[in-house]
């Protein structure tokens, strides 16, 4: 998508300047994507019982080299946990990117805009009132209660942009509002549910990869995977898009219709990243940051690079969060948060000292 | 061939009626026609209006295709829109800005004609030494160059133009009449061009649209349709229009007409 040096030559210099100049683009993407590939080598080494480089890698080209036990450990546990880690950080990443461009808003993530809690919302209310639809496995209708719960906050925020205008401070404001009514919300489910209910709730709250499973797995990669080719079609419009409204209006881009399909992508991606995890603060809003600075802002290359920046940092997190304390899985999403907060108020800050 | 024909157009801003009944004489091909008027008069409004992005009433027509029915491709192929903001300074690269402007809603064109279309206009506006630099970094005058080239690029047969000089100086600003003149000879097209400056109007346009109390004031060849009292009229200032030793008239302002200082205090005028 990035580079095809197969084509014809180019027909004048700029062109070819500017492919020698994206070529560091590209390989900057090729060293995320290693890092991202150590990282989950590493993911799959760490753990009470440590396995050494060599027998991960033996043990994921050929299965039948390790001992039972190992194979349960990598292929059963391990494999599962590190690669959801990847597709869930993947998916946040690029829905926040894409979201912070949509809202032409640098502080705009699923978590910060709420999104996210919303999708929270939905999935306790499918955990605790045990919905049953046709006799879909819980595994399919938490997500789609999440999915609903995150379009009608993503409407919510749309509409709200719209009566109020879009600035920066608006949407934010509105969003850390909704955040609070939204946990509200969630912790008066938390009141009324039984006591089985309410730690499956409170684990979700706390975000936590522990629970993956390939079943799992496969259902947030297929979702991103059929998230991708719709972004892809989008790339261009999203980047004339960052020249701001008016601008892409008068390319004869349908700005409200682009917002609105790539906030329903958003919500997707939110929901199906949030189901099987819970709430996992700020990889949507410091992946596109690092994309941004990596990659500029053609999004050919900043929505990759922000999916994969997304991976990495859950993925690193997710390390974190098994070795902080041998023995204990500490949450995830207490990992991500604690790192999250310091960069969100050093964006936060530079934000306001841009506008001033 | 480009043909424009404007005829009895009300437009509004919010539910404030700003202009009422513009006819505008049909527009011969490669017409370069300044629309003027004080601040509040309605000549964005109007170039918005007839690229599509605003409501009106009345008619007009591009080709003999009504423009308020005009679908958003054809539309798009046809009109190029110059907003009177500048591009937003993000880290986009110009060359990026100017190739996802045409990307975005030419996908049926190769890369190899678009790269030659994008290498063309920074050749044609000379802004080639910008095309590595974000946006972000430039100034105000060369973030207006890059979004003119965002918009000129796909060489449209109308091209509608919001104060594309505002933050430009001298010598940029009659680059600018150069390059869309350049345009306007590849594809016979039209062009309509809000303005402030009543010089470089008189100097570089063939037509001029003055508005002002919510109506044309006047339409026609530069130096009939502004005259002192039309520039009363419409500005509420009292000026003189005079000839430079190259034959090329030029307006000189006097000051604020006496008898409407009062009613012109905030600049805006009741409709």
């Amino acid at each position: 998508m990035a580079h095809s040096p197969s084509l014809p030559s180019p027909s004048g210099s700029l062109a070819r300047q500017y492919r020698s100049f994206v070529m560091r683009r590209v390989i900057w993407l090729a060293v995320l994507l290693t890092a991202l590939a150590g990282t989950v080598i590493i993911n799959i080494m760490t753990g009470p019982a440590e396995l050494a480089f060599g027998q991960v890698i033996r043990g994921i080209l050929d299965p039948a080299s390790l001992s039972a036990g190992d194979d349960i450990i990598v292929w059963q546990v391990r494999l599962p946990y590190a690669l959801l880690a990847v597709c869930v950080g993947a998916c946040l990443g690029l829905a926040g990117a894409e979201m912070q461009t949509v809202l032409n808003n640098p502080l705009a993530s699923p978590s910060t805009l709420g999104v996210m809690y919303a999708a929270t919302l939905g999935a306790s209310l499918a955990i605790v009132f045990n919905i049953d639809v046709l006799g879909i496995p819980q595994n399919y209708l938490v997500p789609v209660c999440a999915f609903i719960g995150a379009v009608a906050s993503v409407l919510l925020i749309v509409g709200l942009s719209r009566t109020f205008g879009a600035t920066v401070d608006t949407v934010i404001l509105f969003g850390i509002a909704l955040v609070f009514a939204l946990q509200a919300l969630i912790s008066l489910i938390q009141f009324v549910a039984d006591s089985d209910s309410l730690q499956q709730i409170v684990f979700w709250t706390m975000g936590s990869l522990a629970r993956a499973t390939w079943e799992k797995l496969a259902i947030v990669a297929g979702v991103f995977a059929l998230c991708v080719p719709f972004a892809i079609r989008q790339v261009w419009k999203m980047t004339a898009l960052r020249g701001g409204d008016e601008y892409a209006r008068s390319f004869g881009i349908s700005v409200e219709r682009l917002r609105l399909t790539v906030l329903l992508r958003v919500s997707v991606m939110t929901a199906v990243a949030v189901a099987f995890t819970g709430v996992i603060g700020f990889v949507g809003l410091v992946g596109p940051h690092i994309a941004r600075l990596a990659f500029g802002e053609d999004h050919r290359f900043y929505l990759p690079g922000a999916a994969l920046a997304g991976g990495f940092i859950l993925a690193g997190a997710s390390v974190l969060s098994k070795s902080l304390v041998p023995g204990i899985l500490i949450p995830d999403g207490i990992v991500t948060a604690l790192i999250g907060i310091p960069l969100f108020l050093v964006l936060l800050i530079k934000q306001k000292r841009r506008a001033a | 061939m480009t043909d424009l024909f404007i005829d009895n157009l009300s437009l509004s801003y919010g539910n404030t009626v700003v202009l009422r009944g513009i006819t505008v004489p049909a527009l011969p091909p490669r017409a370069l026609v300044g629309v003027l008027g004080p601040n509040g008069a309605g000549k964005s409004t109007f170039l918005r209006a007839l690229a599509g992005l605003g409501g009106y009433t009345g008619s007009a027509t591009l080709d003999g295709e009504d423009l308020g029915t005009m679908p958003f491709h054809r539309r798009t192929g046809k009109i190029g829109y110059l907003p009177q903001s500048l591009p937003q300074g993000t880290t986009l690269i110009a060359y990026e800005a100017v190739i996802s402007a045409c990307r975005a809603v030419r996908p049926d064109l190769p890369r190899p004609a678009i790269e030659t279309m994008v290498e063309d206009i920074f050749d044609l506006l000379s802004i080639r030494h910008l095309a590595f630099k974000a946006l972000n970094t430039l100034s105000g005058g060369q973030r207006q160059m890059v979004g003119l080239a965002q918009v000129v690029v796909r060489k449209p047969a109308l091209l509608l133009l919001d104060e594309p000089t505002s933050a430009l100086d001298l010598r940029w600003q009659i680059n600018v009449f150069e390059v869309v003149r350049s345009v306007q000879d590849q594809q016979d097209g039209i062009c309509l061009m809000a303005m402030h400056d009543l010089n470089l109007a008189l100097r570089h346009c063939d037509h001029v649209l003055l508005f002002g109390q919510g109506r044309v004031i006047s339409c026609g060849a530069p130096n009939r349709a502004i005259t002192p009292e039309h520039l009363r009229n419409a500005y509420q200032i009292d000026g003189r229009v005079e000839v430079s030793s190259t034959g090329i008239p030029f307006v000189i302002p006097n000051g604020i007409a006496r008898e409407l200082t009062r009613d012109s205090d905030q600049g805006t005028i009741n409709t």
